[in-house]
Protein backbone atom coordinates (compact mmCIF):
# COMPACT_ATOMS: atom_id res chain seq x y z
CA UNK A 1 0.00 0.00 0.00
CA UNK A 2 0.81 3.71 -0.44
CA UNK A 3 2.20 5.98 2.19
CA UNK A 4 -1.42 5.90 4.05
CA UNK A 5 -0.01 8.33 6.68
CA UNK A 6 0.58 10.68 4.05
CA UNK A 7 -2.52 10.68 2.25
CA UNK A 8 -4.46 10.02 5.86
CA UNK A 9 -3.07 13.85 6.53
CA UNK A 10 -4.02 14.85 3.33
CA UNK A 11 -7.82 13.61 3.29
CA UNK A 12 -8.42 15.29 6.62
CA UNK A 13 -6.71 18.51 6.21
CA UNK A 14 -8.33 21.37 5.11
CA UNK A 15 -7.38 23.37 2.39
CA UNK A 16 -7.67 27.39 2.80
CA UNK A 17 -8.93 27.85 -0.50
CA UNK A 18 -11.24 25.24 0.03
CA UNK A 19 -14.98 27.47 -0.24
CA UNK A 20 -17.50 24.44 1.47
CA UNK A 21 -20.41 26.51 1.82
CA UNK A 22 -22.55 25.98 4.90
CA UNK A 23 -24.94 24.52 3.00
CA UNK A 24 -25.85 21.37 1.97
CA UNK A 25 -27.50 20.92 -1.48
CA UNK A 26 -28.67 18.54 -4.19
CA UNK A 27 -28.24 20.53 -7.62
CA UNK A 28 -31.17 19.52 -9.61
CA UNK A 29 -28.56 18.31 -12.29
CA UNK A 30 -27.35 16.14 -9.77
CA UNK A 31 -30.62 15.05 -8.80
CA UNK A 32 -32.03 14.61 -12.68
CA UNK A 33 -28.10 12.62 -13.02
CA UNK A 34 -29.09 9.93 -10.31
CA UNK A 35 -32.67 9.71 -11.22
CA UNK A 36 -31.42 9.10 -15.32
CA UNK A 37 -28.69 6.53 -13.75
CA UNK A 38 -31.32 4.71 -11.21
CA UNK A 39 -34.08 4.64 -14.32
CA UNK A 40 -31.20 3.00 -17.20
CA UNK A 41 -29.28 0.92 -14.16
CA UNK A 42 -32.98 -0.70 -13.43
CA UNK A 43 -33.67 -0.70 -16.81
CA UNK A 44 -36.21 -3.89 -16.74
CA UNK A 45 -37.63 -2.44 -13.19
CA UNK A 46 -38.36 0.80 -15.28
CA UNK A 47 -39.79 -0.80 -17.83
CA UNK A 48 -42.45 -2.65 -15.69
CA UNK A 49 -43.01 0.56 -13.97
CA UNK A 50 -43.75 2.38 -17.23
CA UNK A 51 -45.64 -0.49 -18.71
CA UNK A 52 -48.16 0.99 -16.29
CA UNK A 53 -48.20 4.15 -18.02
CA UNK A 54 -48.04 3.35 -21.48
CA UNK A 55 -51.11 1.11 -20.91
CA UNK A 56 -53.17 3.39 -19.48
CA UNK A 57 -51.88 6.49 -21.62
CA UNK A 58 -52.54 4.22 -24.74
CA UNK A 59 -55.82 3.89 -23.50
CA UNK A 60 -57.04 7.55 -23.42
CA UNK A 61 -55.15 8.17 -26.15
CA UNK A 62 -56.93 5.48 -27.80
CA UNK A 63 -60.15 6.40 -27.01
CA UNK A 64 -59.12 10.24 -28.16
CA UNK A 65 -58.14 9.30 -31.12
CA UNK A 66 -61.20 7.30 -31.85
CA UNK A 67 -63.40 10.83 -30.44
CA UNK A 68 -62.03 12.99 -33.34
CA UNK A 69 -62.04 9.62 -35.77
CA UNK A 70 -65.32 9.47 -35.22
CA UNK A 71 -66.06 13.24 -35.36
CA UNK A 72 -64.29 13.32 -38.74
CA UNK A 73 -66.42 10.86 -40.17
CA UNK A 74 -69.53 11.79 -38.75
CA UNK A 75 -68.76 15.16 -40.58
CA UNK A 76 -68.41 13.51 -43.24
CA UNK A 77 -71.28 11.77 -43.48
CA UNK A 78 -72.99 15.04 -42.50
CA UNK A 79 -71.66 16.73 -45.73
CA UNK A 80 -72.63 13.60 -47.41
CA UNK A 81 -75.78 14.09 -46.73
CA UNK A 82 -76.72 17.93 -46.94
CA UNK A 83 -75.16 17.36 -50.46
CA UNK A 84 -77.76 13.95 -51.38
CA UNK A 85 -80.13 16.28 -49.93
CA UNK A 86 -79.49 19.08 -51.73
CA UNK A 87 -79.59 16.61 -54.96
CA UNK A 88 -83.04 14.96 -53.57
CA UNK A 89 -84.64 18.15 -52.91
CA UNK A 90 -83.17 19.33 -56.86
CA UNK A 91 -84.77 16.46 -58.26
CA UNK A 92 -87.82 16.02 -56.75
CA UNK A 93 -88.72 18.95 -54.34
CA UNK A 94 -88.95 16.36 -51.19
CA UNK A 95 -86.82 16.43 -48.08
CA UNK A 96 -85.83 13.48 -46.61
CA UNK A 97 -82.90 13.20 -44.08
CA UNK A 98 -82.74 9.39 -43.42
CA UNK A 99 -81.76 8.74 -39.90
CA UNK A 100 -80.45 12.44 -39.26
CA UNK A 101 -81.86 12.59 -35.20
CA UNK A 102 -81.22 8.75 -34.04
CA UNK A 103 -77.19 10.00 -35.35
CA UNK A 104 -77.06 12.73 -33.37
CA UNK A 105 -78.70 10.51 -30.30
CA UNK A 106 -76.25 7.78 -30.76
CA UNK A 107 -73.19 10.22 -31.26
CA UNK A 108 -74.31 11.06 -27.49
CA UNK A 109 -74.43 8.06 -25.92
CA UNK A 110 -71.06 7.34 -27.73
CA UNK A 111 -69.66 10.54 -26.32
CA UNK A 112 -71.32 9.26 -22.61
CA UNK A 113 -69.03 6.25 -22.46
CA UNK A 114 -66.23 7.34 -24.15
CA UNK A 115 -65.55 9.72 -21.04
CA UNK A 116 -66.51 6.92 -18.86
CA UNK A 117 -63.98 4.98 -20.16
CA UNK A 118 -61.31 7.78 -20.24
CA UNK A 119 -61.97 8.16 -16.24
CA UNK A 120 -61.80 4.43 -15.72
CA UNK A 121 -58.68 4.01 -17.94
CA UNK A 122 -57.40 7.20 -15.89
CA UNK A 123 -57.91 4.89 -12.58
CA UNK A 124 -56.56 2.10 -13.59
CA UNK A 125 -53.40 4.26 -14.61
CA UNK A 126 -52.95 5.86 -11.52
CA UNK A 127 -53.43 2.21 -9.72
CA UNK A 128 -51.21 0.93 -11.29
CA UNK A 129 -47.96 3.90 -11.25
CA UNK A 130 -48.68 4.20 -7.29
CA UNK A 131 -48.19 0.93 -7.02
CA UNK A 132 -44.98 0.22 -8.99
CA UNK A 133 -43.50 3.40 -7.33
CA UNK A 134 -44.46 2.10 -4.31
CA UNK A 135 -42.92 -1.13 -4.72
CA UNK A 136 -39.66 0.89 -6.11
CA UNK A 137 -39.57 2.84 -2.92
CA UNK A 138 -39.76 0.25 -0.41
CA UNK A 139 -37.28 -1.97 -2.05
CA UNK A 140 -34.68 0.90 -1.60
CA UNK A 141 -35.32 2.17 2.05
CA UNK A 142 -31.61 0.82 2.90
CA UNK A 143 -30.49 2.90 -0.19
CA UNK A 144 -32.90 6.07 1.13
CA UNK A 145 -31.43 5.40 5.30
CA UNK A 146 -27.48 5.18 3.57
CA UNK A 147 -28.36 8.68 1.91
CA UNK A 148 -29.86 10.06 5.01
CA UNK A 149 -26.72 9.05 6.73
CA UNK A 150 -24.55 10.97 3.90
CA UNK A 151 -26.30 14.13 4.39
CA UNK A 152 -29.09 14.16 2.33
CA UNK A 153 -32.10 16.35 3.56
CA UNK A 154 -35.65 14.49 3.14
CA UNK A 155 -36.19 16.66 0.27
CA UNK A 156 -33.58 15.31 -1.92
CA UNK A 157 -34.63 11.98 -1.57
CA UNK A 158 -38.34 13.32 -2.74
CA UNK A 159 -36.72 15.15 -5.41
CA UNK A 160 -34.46 12.22 -6.84
CA UNK A 161 -37.66 9.93 -6.21
CA UNK A 162 -39.86 12.44 -8.03
CA UNK A 163 -37.10 13.24 -10.76
CA UNK A 164 -37.24 9.08 -11.54
CA UNK A 165 -41.19 9.45 -11.64
CA UNK A 166 -41.40 11.99 -14.23
CA UNK A 167 -38.78 10.17 -16.14
CA UNK A 168 -40.88 7.33 -15.80
CA UNK A 169 -44.11 8.81 -16.65
CA UNK A 170 -43.14 10.78 -19.53
CA UNK A 171 -41.08 8.21 -21.29
CA UNK A 172 -44.00 5.37 -20.81
CA UNK A 173 -46.87 8.33 -22.01
CA UNK A 174 -44.89 8.99 -25.14
CA UNK A 175 -44.46 5.13 -25.62
CA UNK A 176 -48.01 4.89 -24.83
CA UNK A 177 -49.41 8.02 -26.94
CA UNK A 178 -48.16 6.44 -29.96
CA UNK A 179 -48.78 2.82 -29.59
CA UNK A 180 -52.79 4.26 -28.56
CA UNK A 181 -53.03 6.89 -31.49
CA UNK A 182 -51.82 4.90 -34.18
CA UNK A 183 -54.20 1.88 -32.85
CA UNK A 184 -57.13 4.07 -33.15
CA UNK A 185 -55.93 5.81 -36.49
CA UNK A 186 -55.05 2.06 -38.18
CA UNK A 187 -58.49 0.48 -36.82
CA UNK A 188 -60.91 3.34 -37.80
CA UNK A 189 -59.25 4.34 -41.29
CA UNK A 190 -59.71 0.42 -42.01
CA UNK A 191 -63.08 0.42 -41.12
CA UNK A 192 -64.15 4.06 -42.73
CA UNK A 193 -61.25 4.31 -45.52
CA UNK A 194 -57.81 5.34 -45.94
CA UNK A 195 -57.98 8.78 -46.74
CA UNK A 196 -59.27 9.23 -42.89
CA UNK A 197 -55.70 10.82 -42.21
CA UNK A 198 -56.75 13.86 -44.56
CA UNK A 199 -60.30 14.35 -43.31
CA UNK A 200 -59.34 14.43 -39.11
CA UNK A 201 -58.75 17.60 -37.48
CA UNK A 202 -55.12 17.34 -36.42
CA UNK A 203 -55.57 20.52 -34.35
CA UNK A 204 -57.64 18.42 -32.11
CA UNK A 205 -55.78 15.45 -32.37
CA UNK A 206 -52.58 16.88 -31.47
CA UNK A 207 -54.27 18.68 -28.72
CA UNK A 208 -55.68 15.55 -27.32
CA UNK A 209 -52.16 13.54 -27.60
CA UNK A 210 -50.30 16.29 -26.03
CA UNK A 211 -53.13 16.05 -23.36
CA UNK A 212 -52.18 12.51 -22.67
CA UNK A 213 -48.56 13.08 -22.40
CA UNK A 214 -49.05 15.66 -19.47
CA UNK A 215 -51.73 13.60 -17.82
CA UNK A 216 -49.67 10.28 -18.00
CA UNK A 217 -46.69 12.11 -16.70
CA UNK A 218 -48.51 14.15 -13.47
CA UNK A 219 -49.87 11.07 -12.39
CA UNK A 220 -46.55 9.57 -12.36
CA UNK A 221 -45.80 12.31 -10.45
CA UNK A 222 -49.18 12.27 -8.16
CA UNK A 223 -48.66 8.53 -7.46
CA UNK A 224 -44.71 9.29 -6.79
CA UNK A 225 -45.12 12.16 -4.28
CA UNK A 226 -46.56 10.09 -1.38
CA UNK A 227 -44.47 6.95 -1.03
CA UNK A 228 -41.59 9.29 -1.66
CA UNK A 229 -42.59 11.49 1.21
CA UNK A 230 -43.12 8.58 3.52
CA UNK A 231 -39.66 6.83 2.55
CA UNK A 232 -38.16 10.25 2.92
CA UNK A 233 -39.56 10.75 6.43
CA UNK A 234 -38.33 7.53 8.07
CA UNK A 235 -35.75 7.90 10.43
CA UNK A 236 -32.70 7.37 9.24
CA UNK A 237 -31.75 4.19 11.90
CA UNK A 238 -35.28 2.13 10.87
CA UNK A 239 -34.31 2.71 6.81
CA UNK A 240 -30.96 1.46 7.51
CA UNK A 241 -32.97 -1.55 9.74
CA UNK A 242 -35.41 -2.82 6.79
CA UNK A 243 -34.23 -6.14 5.12
CA UNK A 244 -35.72 -6.44 1.81
CA UNK B 1 -16.33 24.51 20.17
CA UNK B 2 -14.28 27.26 19.56
CA UNK B 3 -14.38 30.79 20.06
CA UNK B 4 -14.00 32.90 17.17
CA UNK B 5 -13.27 36.52 16.24
CA UNK B 6 -15.62 38.42 13.22
CA UNK B 7 -13.10 40.50 11.14
CA UNK B 8 -15.86 43.18 10.44
CA UNK B 9 -17.76 43.64 13.61
CA UNK B 10 -15.45 42.17 15.96
CA UNK B 11 -18.55 40.31 18.00
CA UNK B 12 -17.23 37.10 19.89
CA UNK B 13 -19.15 34.18 18.88
CA UNK B 14 -18.92 30.59 20.38
CA UNK B 15 -19.39 28.30 18.02
CA UNK B 16 -19.33 24.57 17.48
CA UNK B 17 -19.17 24.87 13.23
CA UNK B 18 -22.72 24.86 12.36
CA UNK B 19 -22.89 28.92 12.63
CA UNK B 20 -20.70 30.18 10.06
CA UNK B 21 -22.04 33.55 9.59
CA UNK B 22 -21.45 36.40 12.11
CA UNK B 23 -24.86 36.82 13.56
CA UNK B 24 -24.42 40.50 13.85
CA UNK B 25 -23.42 41.68 10.31
CA UNK B 26 -23.42 39.15 8.29
CA UNK B 27 -20.17 38.10 7.56
CA UNK B 28 -18.68 35.18 5.99
CA UNK B 29 -16.90 32.97 8.84
CA UNK B 30 -16.22 30.00 7.13
CA UNK B 31 -12.12 30.33 7.17
CA UNK B 32 -11.87 31.29 10.45
CA UNK B 33 -14.25 28.45 11.91
CA UNK B 34 -12.04 25.98 9.95
CA UNK B 35 -9.14 28.02 12.02
CA UNK B 36 -10.60 27.17 14.65
CA UNK B 37 -11.41 24.05 14.54
CA UNK B 38 -7.88 23.18 12.83
CA UNK B 39 -6.28 24.58 16.53
CA UNK B 40 -9.06 22.59 18.30
CA UNK B 41 -7.97 18.86 16.78
CA UNK B 42 -4.58 19.81 17.26
CA UNK B 43 -4.76 20.71 20.54
CA UNK B 44 -7.08 17.34 21.00
CA UNK B 45 -4.80 15.05 19.80
CA UNK B 46 -1.72 16.20 21.84
CA UNK B 47 -4.14 15.81 24.68
CA UNK B 48 -5.19 12.16 23.75
CA UNK B 49 -1.82 10.86 23.34
CA UNK B 50 -0.62 12.14 26.84
CA UNK B 51 -2.75 9.72 28.65
CA UNK B 52 -1.89 11.73 31.95
CA UNK B 53 -4.09 14.55 31.05
CA UNK B 54 -6.88 15.12 33.09
CA UNK B 55 -8.59 17.13 31.21
CA UNK B 56 -9.58 15.92 27.75
CA UNK B 57 -12.16 17.78 25.63
CA UNK B 58 -14.87 15.56 24.65
CA UNK B 59 -16.64 15.42 21.13
CA UNK B 60 -19.28 12.80 22.15
CA UNK B 61 -21.33 12.75 25.40
CA UNK B 62 -23.72 10.84 26.32
CA UNK B 63 -25.95 11.52 29.32
CA UNK B 64 -28.61 9.11 31.09
CA UNK B 65 -29.00 7.47 27.44
CA UNK B 66 -32.27 5.40 26.94
CA UNK B 67 -33.83 3.75 24.19
CA UNK B 68 -37.28 1.37 24.54
CA UNK B 69 -38.60 0.01 21.32
CA UNK B 70 -42.18 -0.96 21.27
CA UNK B 71 -42.41 -4.32 19.58
CA UNK B 72 -46.40 -4.90 19.32
CA UNK B 73 -47.40 -4.68 23.19
CA UNK B 74 -44.19 -5.37 24.61
CA UNK B 75 -41.94 -2.41 25.39
CA UNK B 76 -38.31 -3.82 24.96
CA UNK B 77 -35.49 -1.88 26.81
CA UNK B 78 -32.19 -1.06 24.46
CA UNK B 79 -30.24 1.11 26.32
CA UNK B 80 -31.09 1.73 29.99
CA UNK B 81 -29.12 5.18 31.05
CA UNK B 82 -25.62 5.39 29.26
CA UNK B 83 -23.45 7.93 30.27
CA UNK B 84 -19.92 8.08 28.10
CA UNK B 85 -17.81 10.44 27.29
CA UNK B 86 -15.72 9.79 23.73
CA UNK B 87 -12.38 12.00 23.82
CA UNK B 88 -11.20 13.99 20.76
CA UNK B 89 -9.02 11.99 18.31
CA UNK B 90 -9.85 8.56 20.79
CA UNK B 91 -10.19 5.24 19.02
CA UNK B 92 -12.77 3.75 21.13
CA UNK B 93 -14.33 0.44 20.68
CA UNK B 94 -17.93 -0.19 22.15
CA UNK B 95 -18.14 -4.37 22.60
CA UNK B 96 -20.76 -6.12 23.94
CA UNK B 97 -23.08 -9.70 22.65
CA UNK B 98 -25.56 -9.14 19.93
CA UNK B 99 -28.79 -7.70 21.50
CA UNK B 100 -26.58 -5.78 23.99
CA UNK B 101 -27.75 -2.18 22.63
CA UNK B 102 -24.29 -1.44 21.19
CA UNK B 103 -26.00 -0.95 17.51
CA UNK B 104 -28.93 1.58 19.15
CA UNK B 105 -25.75 3.49 21.38
CA UNK B 106 -24.30 3.66 18.01
CA UNK B 107 -27.58 4.93 16.39
CA UNK B 108 -27.95 7.50 19.16
CA UNK B 109 -24.92 8.68 18.61
CA UNK B 110 -24.75 8.75 14.81
CA UNK B 111 -27.81 10.72 15.18
CA UNK B 112 -29.92 8.44 13.13
CA UNK B 113 -32.32 7.36 16.01
CA UNK B 114 -33.77 9.57 18.81
CA UNK B 115 -33.46 8.70 22.16
CA UNK B 116 -36.50 7.82 24.36
CA UNK B 117 -34.94 9.92 27.05
CA UNK B 118 -31.66 11.84 27.72
CA UNK B 119 -29.60 13.50 25.72
CA UNK B 120 -26.43 12.82 23.77
CA UNK B 121 -23.92 15.77 22.94
CA UNK B 122 -21.30 16.09 19.90
CA UNK B 123 -19.36 18.76 20.11
CA UNK B 124 -21.54 20.09 23.17
CA UNK B 125 -24.43 19.97 20.93
CA UNK B 126 -26.98 18.63 21.98
CA UNK B 127 -28.37 16.39 18.62
CA UNK B 128 -32.25 16.46 20.11
CA UNK B 129 -32.34 20.73 19.86
CA UNK B 130 -30.89 20.18 15.89
CA UNK B 131 -33.37 20.77 13.31
CA UNK B 132 -33.17 18.75 10.18
CA UNK B 133 -31.22 20.93 8.75
CA UNK B 134 -28.67 21.09 10.85
CA UNK B 135 -28.49 17.10 11.40
CA UNK B 136 -28.07 16.54 7.89
CA UNK B 137 -25.54 19.10 8.12
CA UNK B 138 -23.83 17.06 10.86
CA UNK B 139 -24.41 13.85 9.20
CA UNK B 140 -22.92 15.24 6.43
CA UNK B 141 -19.63 16.74 7.30
CA UNK B 142 -18.71 15.62 11.30
CA UNK B 143 -19.50 12.02 10.74
CA UNK B 144 -18.61 9.61 8.42
CA UNK B 145 -20.95 5.89 9.02
CA UNK B 146 -19.53 2.47 8.22
CA UNK B 147 -21.66 -0.54 8.45
CA UNK B 148 -21.36 -4.03 8.75
CA UNK B 149 -23.52 -4.41 5.40
CA UNK B 150 -21.25 -1.71 3.65
CA UNK B 151 -24.21 -0.13 2.27
CA UNK B 152 -22.72 1.20 -1.23
CA UNK B 153 -25.52 2.58 -3.09
CA UNK B 154 -25.57 -0.30 -5.81
CA UNK B 155 -26.15 1.47 -8.92
CA UNK B 156 -23.49 3.38 -8.45
CA UNK B 157 -19.71 3.00 -9.43
CA UNK B 158 -16.95 3.45 -6.53
CA UNK B 159 -15.71 7.04 -7.44
CA UNK B 160 -19.81 7.82 -7.51
CA UNK B 161 -20.43 6.42 -4.29
CA UNK B 162 -17.66 8.22 -2.77
CA UNK B 163 -18.47 11.42 -3.95
CA UNK B 164 -21.76 11.48 -3.21
CA UNK B 165 -21.56 13.12 -0.03
CA UNK B 166 -19.80 15.75 -1.32
CA UNK B 167 -22.54 16.35 -3.81
CA UNK B 168 -24.65 17.28 -0.60
CA UNK B 169 -21.94 19.19 0.94
CA UNK B 170 -21.90 21.15 -2.50
CA UNK B 171 -18.25 20.30 -3.60
CA UNK B 172 -17.60 21.88 -7.08
CA UNK B 173 -17.76 18.63 -9.58
CA UNK B 174 -13.64 18.65 -10.45
CA UNK B 175 -12.95 18.88 -6.51
CA UNK B 176 -14.96 16.13 -6.21
CA UNK B 177 -13.28 14.01 -8.33
CA UNK B 178 -9.91 15.36 -7.16
CA UNK B 179 -10.87 14.59 -4.06
CA UNK B 180 -12.84 11.22 -4.72
CA UNK B 181 -9.86 9.52 -6.83
CA UNK B 182 -7.79 10.88 -3.89
CA UNK B 183 -9.74 8.77 -1.08
CA UNK B 184 -10.05 5.78 -3.00
CA UNK B 185 -6.58 6.11 -3.54
CA UNK B 186 -5.79 6.39 -0.05
CA UNK B 187 -7.43 3.19 1.02
CA UNK B 188 -5.64 1.08 -1.98
CA UNK B 189 -8.32 1.06 -4.60
CA UNK B 190 -6.87 3.57 -7.15
CA UNK B 191 -7.53 1.18 -10.15
CA UNK B 192 -10.84 0.39 -8.98
CA UNK B 193 -12.56 3.84 -9.20
CA UNK B 194 -15.01 2.91 -12.06
CA UNK B 195 -16.49 -0.57 -10.98
CA UNK B 196 -19.76 -1.25 -9.44
CA UNK B 197 -20.21 -2.31 -5.72
CA UNK B 198 -20.93 -6.66 -6.46
CA UNK B 199 -17.90 -6.50 -8.66
CA UNK B 200 -15.95 -5.59 -5.39
CA UNK B 201 -15.36 -8.09 -2.78
CA UNK B 202 -16.54 -7.81 0.31
CA UNK B 203 -13.20 -6.32 1.52
CA UNK B 204 -13.15 -4.08 -1.24
CA UNK B 205 -16.37 -2.78 -0.69
CA UNK B 206 -16.27 -2.12 2.88
CA UNK B 207 -12.68 0.11 2.09
CA UNK B 208 -14.84 2.36 -0.57
CA UNK B 209 -17.48 2.25 2.38
CA UNK B 210 -14.78 4.14 4.44
CA UNK B 211 -13.24 6.43 2.04
CA UNK B 212 -17.34 7.86 1.59
CA UNK B 213 -17.26 8.23 5.21
CA UNK B 214 -13.63 10.30 4.94
CA UNK B 215 -15.81 12.34 2.14
CA UNK B 216 -16.23 15.48 3.69
CA UNK B 217 -13.42 15.33 6.07
CA UNK B 218 -15.45 14.36 9.34
CA UNK B 219 -13.83 14.86 12.62
CA UNK B 220 -15.74 10.99 13.75
CA UNK B 221 -15.72 7.71 12.19
CA UNK B 222 -18.48 5.50 13.28
CA UNK B 223 -18.40 2.43 12.45
CA UNK B 224 -21.15 -0.56 13.40
CA UNK B 225 -19.52 -3.98 12.96
CA UNK B 226 -16.84 -2.58 10.39
CA UNK B 227 -15.54 -6.14 10.41
CA UNK B 228 -18.52 -8.27 11.31
CA UNK B 229 -18.81 -9.40 7.07
CA UNK B 230 -15.57 -9.73 6.55
CA UNK B 231 -13.23 -12.78 6.64
CA UNK B 232 -10.55 -12.58 9.34
CA UNK B 233 -7.82 -11.41 7.07
CA UNK B 234 -9.36 -8.55 5.81
CA UNK B 235 -11.27 -8.01 9.04
CA UNK B 236 -7.62 -7.16 10.45
CA UNK B 237 -7.08 -5.40 7.10
CA UNK B 238 -10.00 -2.99 7.55
CA UNK B 239 -9.06 -2.65 11.25
CA UNK B 240 -5.19 -1.86 10.48
CA UNK B 241 -6.79 1.12 7.78
CA UNK B 242 -9.11 2.24 10.45
CA UNK B 243 -5.87 2.32 13.23
CA UNK B 244 -3.99 4.28 10.33
CA UNK B 245 -6.66 6.87 9.88
CA UNK B 246 -7.06 7.07 13.24
CA UNK B 247 -3.58 7.77 13.71
CA UNK B 248 -2.88 9.74 11.15
CA UNK B 249 -5.31 11.97 10.80
CA UNK B 250 -6.43 12.67 14.35
CA UNK B 251 -9.99 11.54 13.49
CA UNK B 252 -11.94 10.02 16.30
CA UNK B 253 -13.09 6.65 15.34
CA UNK B 254 -16.07 4.76 17.09
CA UNK B 255 -16.41 1.44 16.53
CA UNK B 256 -19.03 -0.79 17.95
CA UNK B 257 -17.89 -4.41 17.42
CA UNK B 258 -17.76 -7.90 19.10
CA UNK B 259 -14.47 -8.83 16.85
CA UNK B 260 -11.59 -9.27 19.23
CA UNK B 261 -9.16 -8.33 16.90
CA UNK B 262 -10.26 -4.41 17.27
CA UNK B 263 -9.15 -4.57 21.14
CA UNK B 264 -5.49 -4.47 20.07
CA UNK B 265 -6.00 -0.96 18.38
CA UNK B 266 -8.51 0.08 20.67
CA UNK B 267 -7.58 3.29 23.24
CA UNK B 268 -10.48 2.53 25.30
CA UNK B 269 -12.93 -0.45 25.25
CA UNK B 270 -16.70 -0.09 26.20
CA UNK B 271 -17.99 -3.14 27.32
CA UNK B 272 -22.22 -2.81 26.85
CA UNK B 273 -24.39 -5.52 28.47
CA UNK B 274 -28.19 -5.49 28.71
CA UNK B 275 -28.30 -1.90 27.86
CA UNK B 276 -26.13 -0.57 30.49
CA UNK B 277 -22.00 -0.14 30.54
CA UNK B 278 -20.46 -2.85 32.28
CA UNK B 279 -16.80 -1.86 32.30
CA UNK B 280 -14.47 0.91 30.45
CA UNK B 281 -11.31 -0.23 29.75
CA UNK B 282 -7.88 1.25 28.61
CA UNK B 283 -5.75 0.14 26.36
CA UNK B 284 -2.61 -0.12 29.39
CA UNK B 285 -5.55 -2.40 31.30
CA UNK B 286 -6.43 -4.81 28.39
CA UNK B 287 -3.54 -5.88 26.72
CA UNK B 288 -3.04 -7.69 30.18
CA UNK B 289 -5.89 -9.39 29.50
CA UNK B 290 -6.17 -10.00 25.93
CA UNK B 291 -4.80 -14.00 26.64
CA UNK B 292 -7.52 -14.47 28.68
CA UNK B 293 -10.24 -12.80 26.46
CA UNK B 294 -8.98 -15.17 23.88
CA UNK B 295 -8.85 -18.09 25.94
CA UNK B 296 -12.88 -16.87 26.37
CA UNK B 297 -13.67 -16.76 23.28
CA UNK B 298 -12.30 -20.38 22.41
CA UNK B 299 -14.39 -21.65 24.90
Amino acid sequence: MINVRELAKRATETRAEERLGRQISLPWAAAVNIAIRNVTIRLGRAAITASGVVLGIAFLSYIWTAKVCQDAIEHDLARKARIAEIEQKAAEGQVIVPGAEEAAEEAQARAARQSWLVVMSLLVCAVGISNSMLMSVTERFREIGTMKCLGALDSFIVRIFLVEALLIGLLGSVVGVVLGHLGGLLMYSWRAGWDLPAKISWPAMLTYLAASVVIGAVIALLAAILPAVRAAQMPAAAALRSEI
Amino acid sequence: MAKIKCDKCSKEIETWGVVTVCPDCGADLQDQVREAERVTVAKAAEMVKDESATTHEFIVRTRGLTKVYKMGEVEVPALRGVDLDIRRGEYLSIMGPSGSGKSTLFNMIGGLDKPSSGSCFIDEVDLAQLTAFELAWLRCRKIGYIFQTFNLIPVMTALENVTLPMIFAGMSSDEMLERGRMLLELVGLGDRLNHKPFELSGGQQQRVAIARALANSPSIILADEPTGNLDLVTGKEIIALLKELNVGSGVTIISATHDLKMIDVSDRVVHIRDGQIERIERRSEIELQVGRLGEEEAG
